[in-house]
C-alpha cells in the first residue's frame, strides 16, 4: 500500500496560487478557510522561496494527539483525516499543528470557532466515498475515484507534487541531481521524520498517542 | 545642427549589457542560495530528504489571515507534551496529593472539635453578602473545575465508558458552561476582593500563625494562635483564589479570542498558563473544602448560615470575637464596655 505524501519543490514553486485556486473551486471551501496556503520566505530578498503548504498527513500527527474527543483517523493510505461529527471546534489541534493546517469558520464568536477544516488529501472523510453527505462536510474525493490531489495534479511546474512518498521522494532527488543541488523536502522532517510507523489508526486506537 | 552622436550613457549601457550578457549564467545563479559546487550531490542517494528543521520558519503570505504566515512551528511539540502529558501530571497528581495528604492528617488528627464545647451563643460572621460572593464563585469554581476536568481526562476516562458519540456532546456542552459561567466567576471575584481584602491585608500576627502552623498539630487542640477576622492560612487561600482566579479569568477570556492579541506562541503560553494556575488552585479549593467541612466542627457554620458558635469564635479568632463583643454583636451578651 502506497504511503500518500506532499512534497513541495521549493526551487520550482513560482508562487502562482494555482494549488490554493484549485481546491478552493474543487471542495467549495467557504471564505476565510485556506486549506492551501502559499507562504514566501525571504520575500523581496536574495533567496526568496515560496512553498504551498497544507496538512502533511504526519506519521505522528500531532492534532490527532491533543484532539480532546479523538476525532481524527488515519487511512491505510496515510491520509490524515477527522469527523466533523466528533470534533467540538476547541482549537486545540491548531496550537499543537506544526504547518498551521487546521481552519475553523469562526474566530472569536466566544469561543466558538465551529467545526475543524483542513485538507484531506482529496480523499473526502470518515462517510462512505462519494456520498452527498461527504461531499457537503469534506468536499469531493478524488482518492476513491482514483486520483490525487487537484492542487498537485493542477501545479504548472510540478513544484507541489501529491501521491505515492517513494516515488515523489524518487522524483525529487532525481530532479536535485540533474540541477545540481536540493534544499530538503520541506517540511518532510517534521510530518514525516519522526516514528515512521506508517500504521493506519481509528478513534480510540492506542496508536493516536493522546489518551 | 550638430551631427549625432551617441551620448556618452548610452555608450556605458552597451558596455554594461555586454559584460551582463556574458555573465549572465553566473549572475543567475549568484541569487539562488544553493549553487552547483563541490557538495554537489552525484548521487541520487545523495539528495537529503530529511534535513532537520528546528526552528520557526515565518514567510509572508498574501491572504488576510497573517498568522498563518508561520510556514512550520516546532514549538507545537512542546504544546503537545504539556498536553497530553504535562497538564494531566500537574491537575491530577496536585488534586491526588492533596486530597492524601488530608487523608492522613484526618487519620492522624480527625475533626477538630471545638475544644469547650459549643456555648450555644451565636456570633454573625458573615452576612448575606459575603456568602453570595463566596457562594457565586465556589458553585462556579466548581463548574468550571468539572468542566476542565472533563475536557483535560475526558478522552482517556471517560471514552471508553461512555464512547465517542456520546463523549462529543457532553465535551461540547462542557465547554460551553465553562466559558459561559467564567462570568459569574469573575462577578464574585471581584465582590470577595471589596468585601473581604480590608480583613485580609498581611499583618505581624500571622507570622505566628505561619510558625506554629496554625496549631494544626498539636493534638490537643487547645493551641491556637491568635487571629484577626481571618487567620494567615485563610489569608493565603483569599489571595491564592483572587490572585490565581484572576490570573485564570484573563488568561480563559484571552484563550476564548483566539489570536485577538497574541500569535500562535502567545496563545500556547496562555493555555500553558491557564493549566498551571488551576492544577495549583484546585489543589487549594480541595484542602479549603476539607477544612471547612469534616476537618473543623463550627466551621461550616460561618458559611452555611452565617452564624458561628461564641467559643468557636473565641477559639479560632480570638481578637476578631473580642471586637465583635466590643460592637455588642455576640447573642445575648451586652457590650464590653
Amino acid at each position: 500500500m502506497a504511503r500518500m505524501k506532499f512534497l513541495c519543490d521549493a526551487e520550482r514553486c513560482i508562487e502562482c496560487n494555482a494549488c490554493v485556486t484549485a481546491c478552493k473551486n474543487e471542495h467549495e471551501v467557504p471564505w476565510g478557510i485556506n486549506r492551501r496556503r502559499l507562504v514566501t520566505l525571504n520575500d523581496g530578498k536574495p533567496g526568496e522561496r515560496s512553498i504551498s503548504m497544507a496538512c502533511m498527513h504526519c506519521n505522528d500527527p500531532p492534532c490527532a494527539a491533543v484532539c480532546p474527543v479523538d476525532c481524527f483517523l488515519q487511512t491505510a493510505d496515510g491520509v490524515v483525516l477527522h469527523s466533523k461529527d466528533l470534533c467540538i471546534g476547541c482549537g486545540y489541534c491548531f496550537y499543537a499543528c506544526p504547518f498551521g493546517a487546521p481552519q475553523y469558520p469562526r474566530t472569536t464568536d466566544f469561543g466558538s470557532r465551529g467545526k475543524m477544516d483542513k485538507c484531506t488529501f482529496c480523499a473526502g472523510g470518515p462517510e462512505p466515498d462519494g456520498s452527498v453527505e461527504e461531499y457537503q462536510k469534506y468536499g469531493a474525493n478524488r482518492l476513491a475515484e482514483g486520483k490525487l490531489p487537484l492542487c498537485a495534479e493542477m501545479c504548472s511546474t510540478r513544484a507541489l507534487m501529491g501521491g505515492d512518498g517513494a516515488v515523489l521522494a524518487d522524483i525529487y532527488q532525481e530532479r536535485s541531481l540533474r540541477r545540481g543541488y536540493g534544499s530538503g523536502a520541506p517540511g518532510w522532517s517534521t510530518a514525516y521524520g519522526r516514528n515512521d510507523r506508517g500504521s493506519p489508526f481509528t478513534p480510540g486506537g492506542p496508536s493516536t498517542g493522546g489518551a | 545642427m550638430r551631427p549625432t552622436r551617441l551620448p556618452l550613457h548610452a555608450l556605458l549601457l552597451i558596455a554594461l549589457l555586454a559584460v551582463q550578457s556574458l555573465a549572465a549564467p553566473t549572475f543567475a545563479q549568484a541569487q539562488l542560495t544553493q549553487v552547483p559546487g563541490q557538495n554537489s550531490p552525484t548521487t541520487k542517494e545523495q539528495v537529503p530528504l530529511y534535513v532537520p528543521q528546528d526552528d520557526k520558519m515565518i514567510g509572508r503570505v498574501s491572504i488576510p489571515d497573517e498568522k498563518l504566515a508561520v510556514l512550520v512551528q516546532p514549538e507545537g511539540r512542546e504544546w503537545r507534551e504539556w498536553r497530553t502529558h504535562t497538564l494531566r501530571l500537574a491537575i491530577g497528581g496536585l488534586a491526588i496529593g492533596m486530597t492524601t495528604v488530608l487523608a492522613i492528617f484526618f487519620l492522624y488528627r480527625g475533626t477538630i472539635r471545638i475544644h469547650a464545647g459549643r456555648s450555644g451563643r451565636l456570633v454573625l460572621r458573615f452576612n448575606g453578602l459575603d456568602r453570595f460572593a463566596h457562594w457565586t464563585t465556589a458553585v462556579s469554581f466548581l463548574i468550571m473545575a468539572l468542566t476542565g476536568v472533563i475536557l483535560t481526562f475526558g478522552r482517556p476516562l471517560l471514552i471508553p465508558l461512555i464512547g465517542h458519540q456520546a463523549f462529543t456532546p457532553l465535551a461540547e456542552y462542557a465547554k460551553s458552561i465553562h466559558n459561559f459561567v467564567s462570568v459569574p466567576f469573575v462577578v464574585g471575584l471581584l465582590m470577595i476582593l471589596a468585601l473581604w481584602l480590608r480583613d485580609n491585608i498581611p499583618e505581624k500576627a500571622d507570622w505566628v500563625w505561619i510558625r506554629t502552623a496554625g496549631g494544626l498539630f498539636s493534638k490537643a487542640g487547645d493551641s491556637h494562635p491568635e487571629a484577626g477576622r481571618f487567620n494567615a492560612g485563610q489569608k493565603m487561600v483569599f489571595w491564592s483564589i483572587v490572585l490565581g482566579g484572576m490570573g485564570m479569568a484573563a488568561t480563559g477570556y484571552l484563550l476564548m479570542v483566539p489570536f485577538a492579541f497574541t500569535g500562535i506562541g502567545g496563545m500556547q503560553i496562555m493555555h500553558v498558563i491557564h493549566g498551571l494556575l488551576a492544577a495549583g488552585l484546585i489543589a487549594a479549593v480541595i484542602g479549603h473544602i476539607y477544612i471547612g467541612t469534616i476537618g473543623m466542627e463550627g466551621a461550616f457554620d460561618a458559611m452555611g448560615c452565617g452564624e458561628v458558635d461564641e467559643n468557636w469564635a473565641m477559639e479560632h479568632h480570638r481578637r476578631w470575637y473580642q471586637e465583635q463583643l466590643r460592637k455588642g454583636y455576640v447573642e445575648g451578651r451586652q457590650p464590653a464596655e
